[in-house]
């Protein structure tokens, strides 16, 4: 079985490329077991959302919404 | 400034945007005096070709762009006189961080266990949580945030950051796998976690 360890690579790569099919399928078995990762897979949504948001959030108060 | 433009933008709106951009461009080019050269063209090119924008925000997204091109030919002359795939100690420090969060198996440890992040559009419309994403991303260690800063804020697909940093996919791999987790944990420690740890 995948280790977390070895899930939260995938999941980085995740972002990058597509993964294979059997890469698919035993994250996705890791992820059904393992909330840890199931919350580092939304973290790192999150962080791809942050960054491409930073530009207008750069500095004070004004800016953004 | 030409006519056009400075009817849509004021001084203090131009203030405003400058300093945004110097920021951003610190962050991503590591030195100030380039940073400040980089915005000042920037906004040269962009108010010299101002025409006809929808007020500030328009402008605002138009400059980022060009300054994002000036800084990609930066990093790009820079990438051939820097050793990108050299591993500092900051770097191995943020490894053995990464390496301490799991248990023998190679599991989480039940404390490094990552945790919810609650709803990602209310954290980021509070804008403290900015200041503290920017100090999290300027307390990663140099080369492994400019090759993060090219993937998610300058948007290159991951294959040309490696060719155009000289370095192998799967050490590309390896850098963002970093970049990433070094971000995730400052993000948890400084913000998500802040106030209370659940346990």
């Amino acid at each position: 079985m995948l280790s977390c360890e070895e899930a939260t690579r995938l999941l980085s790569e995740a972002q990058d490329r597509k993964l294979v099919l059997p890469e698919k399928l035993r994250l996705e078995i890791h992820l059904a077991m393992c909330s840890g990762c199931r919350h580092y897979r939304k973290q790192m949504a999150f962080l791809r959302e942050a960054c491409r948001r930073l530009g207008e959030h750069q500095g004070h108060g004004e800016s953004g919404e | 400034m030409n006519a056009i433009a400075s009817s849509l933008i004021d001084d203090a709106d131009l203030d405003g945007i400058r300093r945004d951009m110097i920021r951003f461009a610190h962050l991503q080019l590591r030195d100030k005096a380039q940073a400040e050269d980089a915005v000042q063209e920037a906004l040269l090119a962009a108010l010299d070709n101002a025409k006809g924008f929808a007020g500030r925000a328009a402008f605002k997204t138009w400059v980022f762009a060009i300054l994002k091109n000036k800084i990609v030919d930066l990093i790009r002359r820079q990438s051939r006189t820097i050793n990108i795939s050299a591993l500092s100690a900051e770097e191995e420090s943020l490894d053995q961080a990464f390496e301490a969060q799991f248990k023998a198996n190679a599991h989480w440890a039940p404390a490094a266990r990552p945790s919810d992040w609650g709803d990602p559009e209310a954290t980021m419309r509070q804008q403290q949580f900015w200041a503290v994403f920017d100090a999290c991303l300027r307390h990663l260690p140099e080369n492994t945030a400019r090759v993060f800063m090219m993937r998610e804020f300058l948007e290159f697909e991951t294959p040309e950051v490696c060719r155009e940093l000289s370095i192998t996919t799967s050490n590309c791999n390896v850098i963002l796998h970093r970049a990433r987790n070094g971000l995730r944990r400052c993000l948890e420690n400084s913000w998500f976690s802040a106030g209370e740890r659940p346990c």
